[in-house]
């Protein structure tokens, strides 16, 4: 009965969510956005700190499910570091996954923890959960070079 | 097992619902405890809705043949129904909306548009409460906006009920219109509508009835609760989606402005100006929800001839062994009023460690179905420093034993969630 239950609460995404990485909002950052669900009225402000290209810091504070929470934690370990453009091509790599209604096998090389929210795309109730904090940190972003630029 | 109070007959109501049969995924049986959302149609109302589309189905008041008068007279006569329900001294005041959303939308748009005594302008004000659905808020914040008035409201007591000491300093003689909801969607808390209602009509303020969760569930007579308008919604009293009711009195409705333009809603139309009809039908522009209007109408039938005050009993009985059994789990919190005999079927609660989604995700893995979220009540959410809550709420075919489903899965939650 619950094997559908467990391919939705994946042990890394239950780990995300009791120990999210790159937590709080932190300075400097060139932009901050606030995104709700207003179906379930799940929060993120998201900060996002960018420096010749590079994504340097992404930082926030979230209220939410689990899905949502971990989410948050995934998408900070996978954008941090990277160049705006790779990191921009991992969201729609992590976007067709959510979308994909269950289809897409996800690239583990390019998604890393984020391979574990495959089965997210198959409660089509709860895909806008795993994607809150992704669009708040491409807004983010969006902004981010607007301010730079 | 039994309650005190339960639904002598539980088992053959139950056999009226098709849906109580079905099984989810993974076989597992539907515990549906989501009736404060919507809540299920029994045969009776199906059944009503399919012979009328397969046997008189036509458009209502201007169709001149048999089967238009047929179909006239099986929405009047859901007039008559609904106005028998609850009480009302003319079925002329009886209007069908789409919602409740749409009928409270059509008193706060009709008195922004009113002239004369029942105009509203700076330095008025609307008076609202704190546990309102975004429904009985965002229309009188429309209104008191564009109007330049002033919204007001009642806040709430710790433990969940309308914190009454300051009504006195709230309803003055600078209010319009008090508007309130009897029974929390959110909370489950029953509101003293009649006393307000006084209140609100010492300083000559028009008193709007938000009875979405209590027609399912309390006897309603709009003269004893002393409304003026008093409103609620088709599909949550075993009715269909798409008709709510909208009743008002006589002298108030015949004041007001029309709402929606168009057919039937009309006198005479020159291309200069119209004459609109008389009510009800001056609030009924268009073609009307039909089928939708004799399913509600088989609906009402069905309730009453269970007996409302029988199906209040019912609900308290279940709410109060859900408190119980709720109050066994660690770490649960339930908001709003702990005494089954304050409050009505819906409970809301919070608990440690766990998000409300994914508490009715493990609970849906289950067959359990309720609802997570702010249930449309956010400023009541944020009054008690919660995001979001998950919500039971039974209804005239809930029995002991879903409930204790739900318990049940409340504690696989909390293990499989690794709480505690």
């Amino acid at each position: 009965m619950n094997a559908e239950l467990d391919s939705l609460y994946q042990e890394i995404i239950l780990d995300h969510y009791k120990n999210p990485h790159h937590a709080g909002l932190r300075d400097p950052y060139e932009a901050e956005v606030h995104h709700v669900n207003p179906t379930c009225g799940d929060e993120v402000t998201l900060r996002v700190h960018i420096a010749e290209g590079t994504v340097v810091d992404v930082s926030y504070d979230a209220v939410g499910c689990s899905i949502s929470q971990a989410s948050a934690s995934v998408m900070t370990d996978l954008v941090i570091g990277k160049p705006v453009d790779e990191a921009m091509s991992v969201h729609e790599e992590f976007l067709t996954l959510m979308q994909g209604k269950g289809t897409v096998e996800p690239d583990e090389d390019v998604l890393e923890d984020g391979i574990a929210f495959a089965g997210v795309a198959k409660f089509p109730a709860r895909v806008k959960c795993a994607l809150l904090s992704w669009m708040a940190w491409k807004d983010a972003t969006a902004r981010s070079l607007e301010e730079t630029r | 097992m039994t309650l005190p109070g339960l639904l002598p007959e539980l088992e053959v109501i139950r056999k009226d619902f098709p849906i109580l049969e079905r099984t989810l995924a993974g076989g597992m049986p539907l515990v549906y405890l989501d009736s404060a959302n919507t809540s299920q149609k029994p045969q009776c109302v199906i059944d009503a809705m399919v012979d009328h589309l397969e046997r008189h189905n036509a458009n209502v008041a201007r169709a001149m043949h048999q089967l238009g008068a047929e179909s006239s007279e099986a929405f009047e006569n859901a007039r008559d129904v609904v106005a028998r329900f609850i009480g009302a001294p003319s079925r002329d005041e009886v209007i069908f909306t789409k919602n409740a959303s749409e009928a409270l939308n059509l008193v706060a748009n009709t008195l922004a548009w009113a002239t004369g005594d029942l105009a509203i302008g700076e330095g008025d004000e609307v008076v609202i409460t704190e546990m309102e659905h975004h429904s009985n808020i965002v229309p009188w914040q429309l209104l008191t906006e564009r109007k330049g008035a002033t919204l007001r409201w009642f806040g709430l007591t710790e433990s969940g009920e309308l914190d009454l000491a300051d009504i006195d300093s709230l309803i003055t003689e600078r209010t319009k219109v008090v508007s309130l909801t009897w029974v929390s969607n959110m909370l489950g808390t029953i509101n003293p509508v009649k006393e307000i209602a006084r209140r609100a009509h010492e300083v000559g303020a028009i008193v709007v009835v938000d009875a979405s969760q209590a027609a399912p569930q309390l006897p309603v007579d709009v003269t004893e609760v002393d409304a003026d308008v008093l409103v609620f919604t088709g599909h949550k009293v075993v009715g269909p989606t798409g008709i709510g009711v909208l009743w008002g009195k006589r002298s108030l409705l015949e004041q007001l402005p029309p709402f929606l333009g168009g057919g039937e809603m009309i006198e005479t139309v020159r291309m200069e100006r119209s004459t609109y009809a008389g009510i009800p039908h001056k609030f009924e522009a268009g073609t009307p929800p039909i089928v939708e209007a004799v399913g509600l109408g088989a609906a009402l039938e069905y309730l009453a001839a269970i007996g409302l005050d029988n199906i209040h009993r019912h609900e308290q009985a279940i709410t109060a062994y859900a408190l119980d059994g709720l109050a066994t789990i660690p770490g649960l919190r339930v908001l709003g009023p702990l005494d089954a005999a304050r409050r009505g079927g819906a409970v809301a609660f919070e608990m440690d460690g766990v998000h409300p989604h994914d508490i009715a995700q493990v609970l849906d893995s289950r067959g359990v179905a309720v609802r997570a979220g702010h249930h449309c009540a956010k400023p009541a959410h944020a009054r008690f420093g919660v995001q979001s809550s998950t919500r039971m709420s039974s209804y005239l075919y809930t029995t002991p034993a879903e409930i204790d489903a739900l318990v049940e899965g409340l504690e696989h939650t909390r293990a499989y969630f690794k709480v505690g």
